[in-house]
């Protein structure tokens, strides 16, 4: 069991980082955000050094593109091409598949850590008195919860379909996630919708947990309701043809 | 204990009856051909076998178990090449077949199994950059890199050129050779003359004929000459100099209602030399499984319509201008 789940964990990965887009979206962008809005300092952060408000924001942000975005895209082509369908004929079974993902998953998300953690001490971020805990907590809640939204419409929309919904997502939770500008900024209104999201969720953990201390109730509560109904809900709706 | 059964198995859609009521056998170190036409339920009737789908009524054996129950005792031993190849696009052939060489218990060296196929020029391509012969090749070699006791290939040379298809008989007759089961579905009923030693013959859902291919060429109307030769003859002049039915079949295949006696035949090339007309190929007392295939499914056949009635029509504008 450990060698298929290993053998496919390794594939899965080699497949990940040769993908371009996929390189792209999960490495390139969040690395290029970081550095330009540290630098260039146009954004209400609120803070003295926007690299203190943005590596926290970021950092949701990987783990968004990659347990969502990146895995959703896969997935579904996987599914549209009959790759699913062949190695169903073969001894891996479906837990192994799953698991072989997770692996693939932590695994880019660590490195993305290692790369994205190394530019914002280089731009001046200090991790003094950072919860690393409590910000790995809501790594793996909401790495849960994107993971389950990912795998829903992989597993329910045709390919090209999950391409377009899940790159939509993804700007649309960059700008409502808190990632590169404060929820304070949104009009009230929108604030609402935004708070009830998993992406705003993550990033007031990470913004607690790397920043002042203090991490709203009400995101721990929404990142646990998405990290439950989310892959309950892809479990009951996953098609694999 | 058969390799493969399939005991009076019906598969239902909704309301439509894919395959209803087929059964068949198949035996280690053979060969097993499904032909039919499309929609006839060649790929339900694999699937069920594969343990993809859940028989409606009826049961399917592999190696004695249920593929779907024992779903985990089973995979180990089956090899299966799907229709639409089902690989990762980004993957070069060694990674796949490597993947595939771990998951199972006791798989065949990934690398003689490349050049088996004939692929090794290919080994740093990846899928998208295979032609379609070439990604035959290789899900072909997929379906055997777990050394499985039971090989399901869909159309295993759709698509591939001469030397590729050469290749894909050459070595279901080897894995024949070494002990294991072969099912193949395909349309292309020459290769299943070449490579089968048993033909089942679905249409429509229902199994319409089963035998060996010669039993096959054999049984059908024997008293007849089969002849290709130029589309659109005179087949009433010609009946009316035989004294027999000849009727053409499909643009360019005659058949001669008549026992293929010497006397006959050369009445028949007698009567094309006069009009120095070429001939193609003779054939008597004995059909091509074209000829039974097209005989069992042909007639009123739904699926068939078009082609029918362009053919009605032909003979129609023929008679027409005969009068």
């Amino acid at each position: 069991m450990r060698r298929r789940l290993l053998a496919q964990a390794r594939i899965e990965l080699l497949l990940t980082l040769r993908r371009g887009e996929s390189v792209l979206l999960t490495f390139a962008i969040p690395m290029l955000l970081l550095a330009f809005f540290s630098t260039v300092d146009v954004l209400p952060t609120g803070m003295d050094d926007p690299v203190d408000f943005l590596l926290p924001g970021i950092l949701a942000l990987a783990v968004m593109s990659t347990a969502m975005v990146s895995l959703a895209i896969a997935t579904g082509f996987e599914r549209s091409m009959g790759v699913l369908k062949r190695l169903g004929s073969t001894p891996l079974t479906r837990p192994e598949l799953l698991g072989a993902k997770t692996v693939a998953v932590v695994v880019i998300e660590l490195l993305q850590l290692i790369v994205l953690v190394v530019e914002g001490y280089l731009l001046g971020f200090r991790f003094d008195g950072a919860a690393i805990g409590t910000a790995l907590v809501g790594a793996i809640l909401a790495t849960i919860a994107f993971a389950g939204l990912g795998l829903l419409m992989a597993g329910t929309l045709p390919a090209l379909t999950t391409l377009a919904a899940a790159n939509g997502l993804y700007l649309v939770l960059l700008l409502l996630g808190g990632m590169v500008i404060p929820l304070d900024e949104l009009p009230s209104g929108l604030r609402v919708i935004a708070e009830a999201l998993p992406a705003a969720a993550l990033s007031d953990v990470f913004h607690g947990a790397l920043g002042d201390g203090s991490i709203p109730g009400r995101a721990w509560l929404v990142l646990v309701v998405w990290a439950v109904a989310a892959p309950l809900a892809a479990a009951a709706r996953f098609r694999w043809e | 204990m058969p390799a493969l059964e399939v005991d009076d198995l019906s598969i239902t859609y909704g309301t439509i009856r894919a395959v209803d009521g087929v059964s068949f056998s198949a035996e280690a170190g053979r060969v097993l051909a499904l032909l039919g036409p499309n929609g006839a339920g060649k790929t339900s009737t694999v699937e069920a076998l594969e343990g993809y789908r859940r028989p409606t009524s009826g049961q399917v054996r592999v190696l004695g178990l249920d593929p779907v129950s024992n779903h985990a005792a089973v995979t180990p031993r089956i090899g299966v090449m799907l229709q639409d190849g089902g690989v990762y696009p980004g993957i070069r052939p060694l990674e796949m077949l490597r993947l595939l060489a771990d998951l199972y218990p006791d798989a065949d060296d990934p690398e003689a199994l490349l050049e088996r196929v004939g692929l090794t020029h290919r080994r740093r391509s990846t899928w998208r950059h295979l032609s379609g012969g070439e990604q035959q090749r290789l899900s072909l070699a997929l379906a055997l890199v777990g050394r499985p006791d039971v090989v399901f290939l869909d159309e295993p040379s759709a698509g591939v050129d001469v030397s590729g298809r050469q290749l894909i008989r050459n070595l279901v007759r080897e894995l024949a050779t070494e002990g294991r089961c072969v099912l193949l579905t395909t349309h292309d009923l020459d290769e299943a003359e070449k490579v089968a030693d048993d033909v089942v013959i679905i249409d429509r859902g229902r199994v319409v004929a089963q035998g060996s291919p010669s039993e096959l060429m054999t049984s059908g109307r024997s008293a007849e000459i089969r002849f290709g030769a130029p589309a659109g003859l005179d087949v009433a002049g010609l009946g009316a100099t035989l004294r027999v039915l000849v009727v053409e079949e499909s643009p360019g295949e005659y058949r001669v209602d008549a026992e293929p006696t010497p006397a006959n035949v050369a009445a028949l090339t007698g009567w094309l030399a006069e009009r120095n007309l070429p001939l193609a190929d003779l054939r008597a007392g004995r059909q091509r499984l074209e000829d039974v295939f097209l005989q069992l499914t042909a007639s009123e056949a739904p699926h068939d319509d078009a082609e029918a009635s362009v053919r009605r029509g032909r003979r129609a504008r023929r008679r027409s201008r005969t009068t």
